[in-house]
């Protein structure tokens, strides 16, 4: 045979090896330690950074390939979804305040995420786990411009979107989102990872993405799906490298043991924290329902999350502290949130609602415990007071949980009519936390909590107003000097009945405002 | 609580690249269910899922390279094993 044959072509295991093997070296003008020093103060041992494996065994031209397959699939759905108008193909206009909620809420930190991950890359010590970090932290920037890119469409029509960066940063609610990232990524290298990776794509993106796309898709909003779907390509291999990141973390150490447990049961009760916003969106904010939160959690932890741990008892994990607390929680979750967002319409940026009848019998269905045994009189009460036109604002500022800056809105988990609150006291001062998890959480590490930037007590201590305003001149409002520094503009916040999104809806789609569901004639 | 039976599962786009995907799931794996939601299908199945380059180009009649099928994967479960030939997804208890 001539030599001109080319050589056989390398598999898939090879060419992963070569590239994640063949390019790493041990430094010699500097200890390895002091190049890496970050993967030494947490306790947890690596012995062999090699055998880090990648189960996909991506390598960089075929990250590059399928990557911009799925950019040119995206792109060419958003122009056709902009140039047809596609806003006006979904469900109810209400359905945009899902939307949002996920501008202000979700894409932010999918740019945090981008940036954690680039630090997670620099601060590894093996190769397998900085590439894997780098092509997430690339991916990362991609969801959060192809997010921002998508929903900038529909800023051209409705309210609460135009100021989404400036909103994050401030915003009462926005704080429970942003501080979960920042934690995160001021934690170490391992927390990060096991925070991230681990705990929240592995574990928990399943009851964000699953069933909101499912929604998504339900309620006609092309665009939505199409982003969704395109970051959710990645995300299979995000949670690969989640459940890779605690496999290895096992295996290297028994003593990564405890210390993996406890990143664990931290970031797990966090995360399903952070998902009580899910929660009202699949229940009451998608016009056109596809399960409920209950199911999903049933489905996506239940089942799915305790198949994981099964597995992971080879290592001596067991399932995250408290998991049966969120079992419970699951019946009354989502109408606690929705609740709270009613109360507070007039500091959200966007535009809530009472339940509908048929809402309402749809949660009576799903929640038979405890639905119209504790939520339905009350969603009924005010809408009894709406009609007397006297719908019921909540204008007392709540305390805020310390650690997951949600209001103490939760119940006591033996109890659905008592809401939880735990105290803690760190160097003579109280501190306050919304539950048995989060206190856990603070009184482990009590000097990063006691730092937590918390809206409700800088909005007190006069931190939420723009520069040059004079709270002491007569008739100083102090919510319109908050909505004002918020970036609030008419129509942001408010009930939903009687908003600009509302009259826009009604106009385009030419209905009737006595009766929804007649066109005007 | 009794523990629960531990399942994996698969979740791919509702398209026209991935109809052919999973009809060669379901021939190679008769234990698994699908699951048809709006925009997208997701198999479970107790234990272990394979997905076997070979079924779905017998299906297709065409060369099919493995790791494509990622631009149209919604969301996975299980430890992973992929090579040019199968992806496998399995609870190893």
């Amino acid at each position: 045979m001539s030599t001109l044959e080319p050589p056989k072509k390398l598999s898939l295991k090879e060419k992963y090896a070569q590239m994640t093997r063949g390019l790493g070296w041990e430094t010699t003008y500097q200890p390895m330690d002091k190049v890496y020093p970050q993967t030494q103060f947490e306790g947890i041992k690596i012995h062999d950074w090699d055998k880090w494996e990648d189960p996909f065994r991506l390598t960089m031209d075929a990250y590059w390939k399928y990557q911009a397959e799925k950019e040119r699939k995206l792109y060419a759905i958003i122009d056709a979804f902009q140039q047809n108008n596609g806003q006006l193909n979904v469900s109810d206009g209400r359905y945009i305040n899902t939307l949002k909620l996920f501008l202000t809420g979700i894409s932010p930190e999918e740019y945090s995420a981008h940036r954690m991950f680039a630090m997670l890359g620099r601060n590894f010590a093996g190769v397998g786990p900085q590439i894997a970090a780098q092509m997430q932290s690339i991916d990362e920037l991609r969801h959060a411009q192809t997010q921002v890119h998508t929903i900038s469409h529909y800023n051209k029509y409705f309210n609460g979107m135009h100021d989404f960066r400036h909103m994050h940063d401030r915003v009462w609610y926005l704080s429970v989102p942003k501080s979960y990232f920042e934690d995160a990524m001021t934690a170490g290298p391992f927390e990060g990872i096991v925070a991230i990776s681990f705990s929240f794509e592995y574990v928990l993106t399943n009851l964000i993405f699953m069933p909101f796309m499912s929604a998504a898709a339900y309620n006609g909003d092309m665009a939505t799906v199409t982003f969704g779907f395109s970051a959710q390509s990645d995300e299979a291999r995000h949670m690969t490298l989640g459940i890779e990141c605690i496999k290895f973390l096992l295996e290297q150490d028994p003593a990564n043991v405890p210390i993996v447990q406890r990143y664990i049961d931290k970031w797990f009760w966090r995360g399903f924290r952070l998902l009580t916003l899910v929660s009202m969106m699949l229940d009451f904010m998608v016009p056109k329902k596809i399960m409920s939160w209950k199911e999903a959690w049933d489905i996506y932890f239940v089942q799915n999350g305790g198949s994981l741990f099964n597995d992971l008892e080879r290592y001596g994990i067991r399932m995250p502290k408290y998991w049966e607390e969120t079992v419970i929680a699951a019946d009354r979750l989502s109408c606690e949130a929705w609740n709270t967002f009613y109360n507070y319409a007039a500091a959200a940026n966007f535009n809530p609602w009472c339940p509908s009848d048929e809402n309402m019998d749809w949660m009576s269905q799903k929640y038979p415990e405890t639905f119209d045994k504790y939520y339905r009189p009350r969603f009924e009460h005010y809408r009894e007071l709406e009609k007397k036109g006297e719908r019921w604002y909540n204008t007392t500022l709540p305390m805020l949980c310390q650690v997951c800056q949600i209001p103490l809105i939760f119940s006591e988990p033996d109890d659905p009519t008592q809401t939880c609150y735990r105290e803690s006291s760190h160097r003579g001062m109280a501190y306050h936390t919304c539950s048995n998890g989060c206190k856990d959480i603070f009184d482990h590490e009590p000097e990063k909590y006691v730092q937590s930037w918390l809206p409700v007590h800088q909005i007190y201590q006069g931190n939420c107003f723009n520069p040059g305003t004079d709270p002491t001149v007569d008739g100083f409002n102090p919510l319109a000097a908050v909505l004002e520094y918020y970036h609030f503009g008419p129509g942001d916040n408010m009930d939903y009945a009687g908003s600009p999104d509302e009259a826009n809806w009604m106009q385009w789609k030419g209905l009737s405002k006595e009766d929804p569901t007649k066109k005007v004639a | 609580m009794s523990k629960v039976e531990s399942t994996v599962f698969l979740a791919l786009q509702a398209n026209d690249d991935t109809r052919q995907i999973i009809e060669a799931i379901e021939i190679d794996n008769p234990h698994a269910v699908v699951n048809r939601m709006p925009a997208m299908v997701k198999i479970d199945a107790t234990r272990r899922l394979v997905v076997k380059r070979k079924t779905i180009e017998e299906i297709t009649g065409m060369d099919f390279d493995l790791q494509s099928f990622h631009v149209n994967l919604v969301s996975l479960s299980g430890n992973i094993d992929e090579t040019e030939d199968e992806l496998v997804l399995e609870w190893k208890r």
